[in-house]
């Protein structure tokens, strides 16, 4: 009689359909994964410690590098939770630039998620039709705050900059030919034989495990639950706008890729309301002189200080919004905790003083002591911020929520007793990101 | 997003805990700890007497405080029947703190994270190893007295074992830091 003997394979944690770092065991029954074991904190980058030495503003960049794939969202969260500590309500333009910026880049999430997913069963065509379309995405982010991946769009108290010129006209052009990229990549998946064999029935997860692992975003709603943070918690300005929660039934991976591909189309939906409903900031009534903004330096080493206040100054490209006539709709208009315009910086001595005090060591914003959590609806679920001030210049403690990590607790169910094959569609279909992962 | 909060001390934590799951908060959100050794204590910023009129934050008796965060999600509507409940519960060394793993599965790496960087060691589960960082890693990174500098020993391959690459896996001396 033979003894039936099971051996271990190692997937991970430089695999390429692993994305990202992570290191998954598997003990094998022949072609059957009897048992996971999920090593995670390849990517450790002590985010949180970052956190606690930097001033409030100087740890957003970090944030960046949370998600990867939506960083604006990352950086909403965070700036959310440390407004509602100090008890700000940004200026509604801002509001609505965060949700723009933020749906943007679920968009992308999205997009890349079921690309990669594809790509990793065959599909390659989809990936590059989905890749194109997240790269006209990336080009809108870059415009709007100058980097494609690390955006560090948001500030405390409002955001960096108001939209660039022609902002609304690009995403115009740009979301019909998405709907095209989309539409044409579910032609080629939903009722695709091949697909469907890998995808549908496999990696379930039922509604009460996935609530048990307390997993939030599209993976709980392909089990049915039609929780979203936007509609169960709406922030910013998200109870203005109508839009749908899809959600699945059987919570497999064909029900996670369509849950994400009818949120793509909810995003953008949202969006074309946002722009619809975006409110003009004050607009100045006397007409501008652009200037370099070295050139305010000149003038005010010369004496012509008279001038000065006449005139704007040319900044970067990126900062092309954030002018003094728009400043006060974008940014909360408080000394203690927003940065001035650069205006007012390159052109008075109080926005001088100003973003000095904003700056410099042991100044910095202040917030005052207290903890407060704030949720935001992320790539993959319930990001949350809880963060703890002691009303010094940085933060105590903050606690990022990724939702990733929930989902990967409760990996194993979802491996376990499938096909080792399984595993990578399986992997994909969560979209896990190691960077917010590992924090 | 509206909270409750409730204290309760460390060895009532895991009924008080039971008897929410009980009741209706099913989803435990996070699970996660704050050092509040230096709270208070922090050099504060020009001219905080200003933000604090009363003398700023007190210092609190216990050293950490665990946080637990729990929903009640309705699985058929999607929303929260009750505002959000967080629970904090004050831990000092020496405390006994079980495990919630018997009421939420999640809560297996949401503990071993806390433990990875608090060194807050919950009882009655099994047992409990480091999630992000490695085995050999010294101390716990979160802890207010962990230097940020601090630097970690280089592991190797344990005496007596081979190295597998001659130039890849010696053990070397620690560079001192500065």
């Amino acid at each position: 009689m033979t003894q039936k003997k099971t051996y271990f394979l190692n997937m991970g944690p430089a695999h390429p359909t692993m994305h990202g770092v992570i290191h998954l065991i598997l003990e094998l029954d022949g072609e059957r994964v009897v048992n996971t074991e999920v090593e995670i904190g390849y990517l450790h980058r002590a985010f949180e410690k970052h956190a606690e030495t930097e001033t409030w503003n100087n740890a957003i960049p970090y944030t960046d590098r949370l998600n990867y794939v939506s960083p604006l969202i990352n950086n909403t969260g965070f700036c959310c939770a440390v407004e509602k500590l100090a008890g700000v309500t940004i200026p509604e333009r801002g509001q609505y630039l965060r949700v723009i910026a933020s749906e943007i880049s679920r968009v992308a999430d999205h997009l890349t998620c079921i690309g990669a997913n594809a790509m990793e069963l065959g599909a390659f065509t989809v990936f590059l039709y989905l890749m194109e379309g997240r790269e006209y995405l990336y080009q809108l982010i870059d415009d709007l705050c100058g980097a494609r991946v690390t955006t560090d769009y948001t500030r405390i108290g409002g955001v960096k900059a108001d939209l660039p010129e022609g902002f609304m006209d690009k995403c115009r052009g740009v979301f019909p030919k998405i709907r095209k990229l989309a539409a044409d990549s579910e032609a080629l998946l939903t009722k695709n034989r091949i697909f469907l064999d890998r995808v549908e029935g496999v990696g379930v997860l039922s509604q009460a495990d996935a609530l048990a692992y307390g997993i939030t975003g599209p993976f709980l709603r392909s089990t049915g639950v039609a929780y979203d943070v936007r509609r169960a918690h709406p922030y910013l300005v998200y109870d203005r706008l109508d839009f749908e929660v899809p959600v699945g039934s059987r919570g497999d991976n064909l029900d996670r890729y369509l849950v994400r591909l009818a949120e793509i189309e909810q995003s953008l939906r949202m969006l074309e309301q946002c722009f619809t409903q975006l409110p003009d900031g004050p607009v100045s009534s006397t007409p501008w002189e652009m200037k370099d903004a070295f050139r305010f330096e000149d003038m005010g080493k010369a004496g012509s200080t008279a001038l000065l206040p006449r005139c704007l100054a040319k900044t970067c490209r990126t900062l092309e919004g954030s002018s003094r006539s728009k400043a006060s709709g974008i940014m909360v208009q408080d000394p203690v905790l927003a940065m001035p315009s650069k205006e007012q910086v390159y052109g008075n001595i109080e926005g001088l003083m100003n973003q000095f005090e904003t700056v410099m060591w042991s100044w910095g914003v202040r917030v005052p002591a207290g903890e407060a959590y704030h949720a935001v609806e992320g790539g993959n679920g319930e990001l949350g911020f809880h963060i703890v001030s002691d009303g010094s210049d940085r933060a105590y403690r903050v606690r990022c929520r990724p939702p990733c990590l929930f989902i990967m607790a409760a990996l194993p169910k979802l491996l376990n007793g499938g096909y080792v094959a399984d595993v990578v569609a399986t992997f994909g279909s969560v979209n896990m990101i190691a960077g917010e992962l590992d924090r | 997003m509206k909270f409750e909060t409730q204290t309760v001390a460390s060895a009532q934590a895991f009924a008080a805990l039971r008897q929410l799951k009980a009741g209706d908060y099913n989803v435990l959100i996070d699970l996660t700890a704050v050092d509040y050794s230096l709270y208070g204590k922090c050099p504060k910023p020009m001219g905080w007497e200003r933000n604090f009129p009363s003398g700023g934050p007190q210092e609190r008796k216990e050293r950490f405080e665990v946080v637990y965060r729990l929903a009640s999600l309705d699985p058929a509507t999607g929303l929260e029947g009750r505002p959000r409940l967080s629970l904090h519960v004050p831990y000092d060394e020496g405390s006994v703190l079980l495990s919630v793993m018997s009421l939420w599965p999640n809560a297996d790496w949401l503990e071993r994270e806390v433990w990875d960087m608090f060194g807050i060691k919950f009882e009655d589960r099994p047992e409990i190893k480091r999630l992000l960082l490695y085995e050999e890693f010294v101390g716990h990174p979160l802890r207010k007295d962990y230097p940020v500098k601090k630097r970690q020993p280089l592991i190797g391959p344990k005496s007596g074992e081979l190295p597998d690459s001659p130039s890849f896996n010696v053990v070397r001396q620690e560079i001192p830091f500065e």
